[in-house]
């Protein structure tokens, strides 16, 4: 029973990870139907600007926690603001190109930033300072949930909170919503539908950073090629919850973890990914939309 | 004129093999590897090596008062192309030969040679069949095989750790499955402790929570891993972050200073084997120093071993006392010989004994060799 705790809490973790990454997905993928595969390298870039102030921050002789606040913060700034001009310069050129175009440009995208923060960078693993203090008071359950598992469950149920009070509260959530519906008729009754997409990139790429920088100071390493597996899995989770649902994003992402886990510590780590993507068959032969999402009606 | 030429030419032509039938009362030491291509700078340093220790031979009077040649041949490490070098080095006459570089173009040559009855010393074929089959008793080899660091690491843990349960775990990739493997035939034939978990793990994956629950669970004492240094940090620090005491033990693709920089505090306590450290040994600065005097640059990959491979191939010949194929072989296997990997002979399957790897502890940070 311990075990079960064990694992489905390691699943839990990584797949909350899983569901922060994936919500830009699926936010983007919601409203302009482009599938933004420069995301995971956003995901990581975030985490490469943690690094750069954190390390900035110890010479100036910071502590653990006020570190990880003020890297967050910044790499959440400088995310979006990649995310923003990604949007600008790759996508927004080819709004009314046909599908396929945009997708290139994302693939594109998505090379050029690897071997840039390659180049930039190191091809290098970097340490990452585990920013994240030992809390004595999980010390008796350290073995099974350890205090960065923690941190990363309950920062990202706080975003998620926090993102669907924006989504469903505010004035600038109600835009979004009418964008996905309907962008033209959005358009027609005053949205400034660029600046909402431009928005949803920000968003999207805020979430991811604070995944990027969660991930690093649990596992302590940053590299410039963590994005990819990273995006792959989470892109995954989003077509497994249904890609343009954002509770299905959520879904997606946990039941991903949960599989894994699962996967890994019950049958085998060889066949891990052999279950989590034979999973996502299955459920999208059963559920050709994902697990919450809504078939459209394509509009002749 | 034209006439001249051609009876010039024909004169050189005639000339020169008669240098080659005179010239018949020297020791002949065949060399074979990739002297061209892209895997050249595999083979170079092992060919300047035999023409330093040849040349510096020849000056102190040669081998039973002979005088050694040296017969070059480029392989390009193909194995189709090494069958050919190997014929025409047995057509030339080779007495030994050192050679060949790649564990393929080796295999493919020995054949060959053994028809041949010529005894062959690779620096660089590390492909443990290579010695371990028993099929080609002509062969040696002045490096360690690949399954040498899985028993150096399995007889640690038995002997040093004394440990009874381990998890044997590895990236799924040629060197850290083929580590793995290694790791786990050794220890299930030393019937002394049980594999509890045998497994591959997916490099590059977010995490590996799962799999370290999972090792706690099996209670292994200690941990084998195959693979590289990225993975090997994450493990070391998820197995510290879940208070796992299991001891973590790992291969040569993990000691890298990577490791130490990348897992930091909970590096310490684990152990990696390596290649010995061999700059202790005189004749090894020796032979780098006689090499950059020459060259002007720093020697290479398996310039020691070959420079080692040439000295002992020499020596059996000198102690021997004739180039008969009998008496080399056994030379090679009785008479110990100084050389820059330590002082050597050759075991019954070929295998150089005292060459290989070490065990290394990680120590505030670094790598320390335990003797």
């Amino acid at each position: 029973m311990e075990y079960f705790l064990e694992l489905f809490l390691g699943g839990t973790t990584r797949g909350s990870i899983y569901a922060l990454i994936a919500l830009g997905y699926t936010m983007v993928y919601g409203i302009i139907q482009l599938i933004n595969f420069a995301h995971g390298e956003i995901y990581m870039i975030g985490a490469f600007v943690a690094l750069i102030v954190a390390g900035v921050c110890t010479i100036y002789g910071l502590s653990g926690v006020s570190i990880l606040i003020l890297a967050g913060v910044i790499a959440v700034i400088y995310a979006s603001a990649y995310g923003y001009t990604l949007e600008k310069i790759a996508y927004r050129p080819l709004r009314g190109a046909p599908r396929l175009s945009p997708l290139i440009s994302a693939i594109g995208m998505s090379i050029f930033l690897q071997n840039y923060v390659l180049l930039a960078q190191t091809s290098d693993f970097l340490p990452f300072p585990r920013l994240i203090p030992e809390f004595a008071f999980m010390e008796p359950v350290a073995h099974i949930i350890g205090s960065p598992e923690l941190v990363i469950l309950v920062t990202t149920f706080i975003t998620m909170i926090l993102l669907t009070l924006l989504i469903k509260k505010t004035k600038v959530g109600k835009a979004m919503r009418a964008t996905q519906q309907d962008m033209s008729m959005a358009r027609l009754v005053g949205v400034n539908v660029d600046r909402i997409i431009s928005l949803t990139f920000v968003i999207g790429s805020a979430l991811a950073a604070i995944g990027g920088v969660l991930v690093a100071s649990y596992i302590g390493q940053v590299n410039f090629y963590i994005g990819f597996l990273a995006g792959v899995k989470a892109f995954t989770a989003a077509v497994l919850g249904g890609i343009g649902s954002i509770p299905g994003a959520v879904l997606g992402g946990l039941v991903l973890g949960w599989a894994e886990s699962f996967a890994a510590g019950y049958i085998s780590s060889d066949y891990e990914d052999v279950f989590t993507f034979g999973l996502l068959v299955l459920i999208l032969i059963l559920r050709p939309s994902g697990i919450l999402g809504k078939a459209r009606k394509q509009k002749v | 004129m034209k006439k001249l030429t051609v009876l010039l030419s024909t004169l050189a032509l005639v000339l020169s093999m008669a240098v080659t039938g005179f010239a018949a009362d020297t020791i002949k030491l065949g060399v074979a590897g990739p002297h061209s291509g892209d895997l050249a700078p595999y083979g170079i340093p092992a060919m300047k090596a035999a023409q330093l220790v040849v040349k510096k031979i020849n000056a102190q009077g040669g081998v039973l008062g002979k005088q050694v040649e040296l017969l070059i041949q480029d392989d390009q490490c193909k194995p189709e192309i090494a069958t050919n070098t190997a014929t025409k080095l047995v057509t030339d006459g080779a007495d030994v030969v050192l050679g060949h570089i790649c564990s393929g173009a080796t295999k493919a040559a020995l054949g060959i040679y053994k028809d041949a009855k010529i005894p062959v010393m690779s620096p660089s074929a590390t492909n443990p069949p290579l010695t371990q089959s028993g099929d080609y008793p002509n062969f040696f080899r002045t490096i360690a095989s690949d399954d040498m660091q899985a028993k150096m690491a399995v007889d640690f843990a038995i002997n040093k750790l004394g440990v009874k349960k381990v998890a044997v775990l590895h990236d799924k990739g040629d060197y850290g499955k083929g580590f793995a493997d290694f790791a786990k035939k050794y220890l299930d034939e030393s019937g002394k402790v049980e594999v509890v978990l045998f497994e591959g793990i997916t490099p590059g994956a977010m995490d590996y929570s799962s799999i370290v629950q999972k090792v706690r669970k099996e209670n292994a004492e200690a941990l084998i891993f195959g693979g590289y240094h990225p993975e090997a940090s994450k493990l070391v620090s998820q197995m510290k972050r879940k208070r796992l005491k299991t001891v973590f033990i790992s291969d040569d693709g993990v000691k890298d200073d990577s490791f130490l920089k990348v897992a930091g505090d909970a590096a310490n306590g684990a152990y990696v084997t390596g290649p010995r450290d061999l700059s202790s040994i005189p004749l090894n600065a020796a032979a780098t120093a006689e090499f950059k005097a020459e060259y002007g640059a720093e020697p290479g990959a398996f310039f020691q071993e070959g420079y080692s491979a040439a000295l002992a191939l020499l020596n059996a010949i000198e102690k021997a006392g004739s180039t008969d194929y009998d008496a080399v072989t056994k030379a090679l296997r009785s008479e110990y010989v100084e050389t820059p990997v330590g002082n050597i002979k050759f075991d019954s399957k070929g295998d150089a004994e005292g060459v290989g790897f070490s065990v290394y502890k990680v120590e505030n940070g670094a790598f320390t060799e335990l003797k």
